[in-house]
């Protein structure tokens, strides 16, 4: 097996993903069958081979960065609209520092 | 004024020549759509409003003698993963069943300023993950070639409307295949352009570097009258490309004689069966058009599955973590805490394959794994992308298969994940490398499903691409 049962719990729980009891052994499952798979990749001779970043690499040094200029924003009433639960122009959840 | 028989020129020419008004055009389409989708489910649901306005538009421009734009009148479906503002936009995931979008993407601001008219949003794999259309929170879509078959995904509700001819055009989105496999399986024209080519502002993203929204269309021309529409630098999208948009359209028609294709021996060696005769007539048929073929090596090419899906799971791991019941409308009740409600929503509202992708992309990027599987595919990456420029210094197009087989049963894969990611394999190596792509109906099998013919480029060649496709188009056609 590549990859535990404690594993899968563990890699769940980094993900802020509930998985059920029976989700958990196929889910092992799974990931073992392609976990195998990515086995591959040990065999590719990347010696001196470069990460690729990024897919084009024409762009100027200032692709990201657009004129100083202030432009209408989204507004607040547009970004709550789809709010589960909203109040007072902010997103409301429960109690972030446990008990 | 039949809606399956239509084209752009034959709408625009319809209109100019006042024997139907877009107004019309549109409520037969919207009729047409709705009465035909149960028997394929490829909308999730319709926006007639928004497409009567259209419409409406289009005749008032008209009206005045003025020009009503290139897509004037041409009801258009779109893949429910591309944000329309106003109207639902689900992704296929119950995570965001009520979602309704604040903005639009530029590719649909585009098609609108250009006459286009959306009908509505179409279903898809969930969050775009996936290869058959089985994973959307709101029912498979059926191939409408073949009712207890696949329409092949993620973009399968657009694939199924452009081939079910209730949209003239549909727009999808493709990361590993999901617009060329899918076009493949129902006999239409699916495109995916460079990486950059597109603006992806307002596609929900999936793999950002991974990620193109592409046309369906049923002829190389419609498909390449889109694609100008959309294409183009968009300030919204750094990663856009400023490189100038052809006029596709006018390219096409001529000859490609003397244009060298390579076929690349890799792909070849385990295709078998109807496809491996589909495709050797395709070549046959590209010789037939003056073209000079001939065998290519792509060594990477084994490396590329596990390359795909190591990036892509990892770039999708973090892109899906803002659904986490916080802005996004579904939120699980019942949670007492913040960890718990972020747990809970995720946990019920993500189907099988999204939580699959998202622990192997989290996997892959833990302490302890990054540099061995993630850093690791980003190198083999280099070689596969390095693969392509060897090749495109030695011949102008690439011709490869779209899938290892034509459209399956519905419910015959899901069982095997690690099969349905295997028989990606034609299809990611043109994503992982950025280049432009496309499938071609190529031929049908026994059965009469269909099988498509894959043609790629250099960065930025859509020219030669489409070039290439419409004359095989034609030549396809004469055939048969």
């Amino acid at each position: 097996m590549k990859i535990t049962e404690k594993e899968v719990r563990y890699v769940a729980a980094l993900a802020n993903l509930n998985l059920s009891e029976t989700e958990i052994p196929r889910f092992q499952a799974d990931l073992n069958g392609i976990l195998e798979h990515f086995e591959k990749l040990n065999l590719a001779d990347t010696e001196g081979v470069a990460p690729m970043a990024q897919v084009l690499y024409e762009a100027r040094e200032d692709a990201t960065l657009r004129e100083d200029v202030p432009v209408e924003p989204l507004g607040n009433e547009a970004a709550m609209a789809n709010a589960p639960l909203a109040g007072a122009g902010y997103f409301k959840v429960p109690l972030v520092i446990e008990k | 004024m039949e809606i399956s028989a239509q084209t752009i020129d034959s709408i625009h020419e319809g209109l100019l020549q006042k024997r139907f008004s877009a107004a019309e055009l549109t409520a037969e389409a919207l009729r047409f759509a709705e009465t035909e989708n149960p028997a394929t489910n490829a909308y999730l649901h319709f926006s007639p409003e928004r497409a009567l306005a259209a419409a409406g538009r289009v005749d008032e421009r008209i009206a005045r003698g003025e020009d009503p734009g290139a897509l004037a009148g041409v009801p258009i479906a779109v893949k429910d993963v591309i944000l329309t503002k106003g109207v639902r936009t689900t992704c296929a995931s119950r995570l965001l069943e009520h979602y309704i979008p604040p903005y639009d993407a530029t590719a649909i601001e585009r098609l609108e300023a250009a006459g286009g008219v959306i009908l509505g949003k179409t279903n898809c794999d969930e969050f775009a993950m996936g290869s058959s259309n089985e994973n959307s929170a709101f029912g498979p879509v059926r191939n409408p070639r073949a009712p207890d078959r696949v329409p092949g995904g993620s973009s399968g509700g657009s694939a199924a409307a452009v081939a079910q001819g209730t949209a003239v055009v549909a727009l999808g989105s493709d990361t590993g295949g999901s617009v060329r496999q899918p076009a493949s399986f129902c006999g239409v024209v699916g495109v995916t352009p460079t990486y950059g080519r597109v603006s992806r502002y307002g596609l929900t993203a999936f793999a950002s570097s991974l990620d193109h929204i592409g046309p369906f269309a049923r002829s190389v021309k419609d498909a390449a009258t889109v694609l100008r529409i959309i294409a183009g630098r968009d300030p919204c999208d750094s990663t856009s490309a400023e490189a100038p948009v052809p006029d596709y359209p006018a390219l096409l028609g001529g000859s490609v004689k003397g244009l060298k294709l390579g076929v690349p021996r890799e792909y070849l060696k385990d295709l078998t069966g109807e496809t491996a005769e589909i495709f050797a007539r395709g070549i046959e048929r590209f010789r037939s058009l003056g073209c000079e073929v001939r065998e290519i090596s792509l060594p990477a090419t084994e490396f590329a599955i596990a390359c795909y899906y190591v990036i892509a799971t990892a770039e999708a791991s973090s892109n899906l973590a803002r659904y986490d019941g916080v802005r996004y409308t579904t939120r699980s009740q019942h949670s007492e805490t913040l960890s718990e409600m972020y747990r809970n929503t995720r946990g019920e509202g993500f189907g099988a394959e999204c939580k699959r992708r998202i622990m192997l992309g989290t996997y892959v990027l833990s302490a302890g794994y990054y540099d061995a599987y993630y850093l690791k595919a980003q190198k083999v990456r280099s070689l596969i992308a390095r693969d392509f420029a060897g090749a495109f210094g030695e011949v102008d197009a690439i011709a490869a298969p779209v899938s290892p087989f034509p459209a399956f049963q519905l419910g015959e894969k899901v069982d095997d994940p690690v099969a349905m990611y295997l028989s990606d394999i034609y299809t990611i190596t043109g994503s992982l490398a950025g280049i432009p792509c496309m499938s071609v109906p190529c031929g049908e099998t026994a059965e009469g499903l269909p099988v498509g013919m894959q043609i790629l480029t250099g960065h930025f060649d859509e020219s030669t691409m489409f070039r290439l496709a419409d004359a095989f188009e034609r030549e396809t056609r004469e055939e048969s």
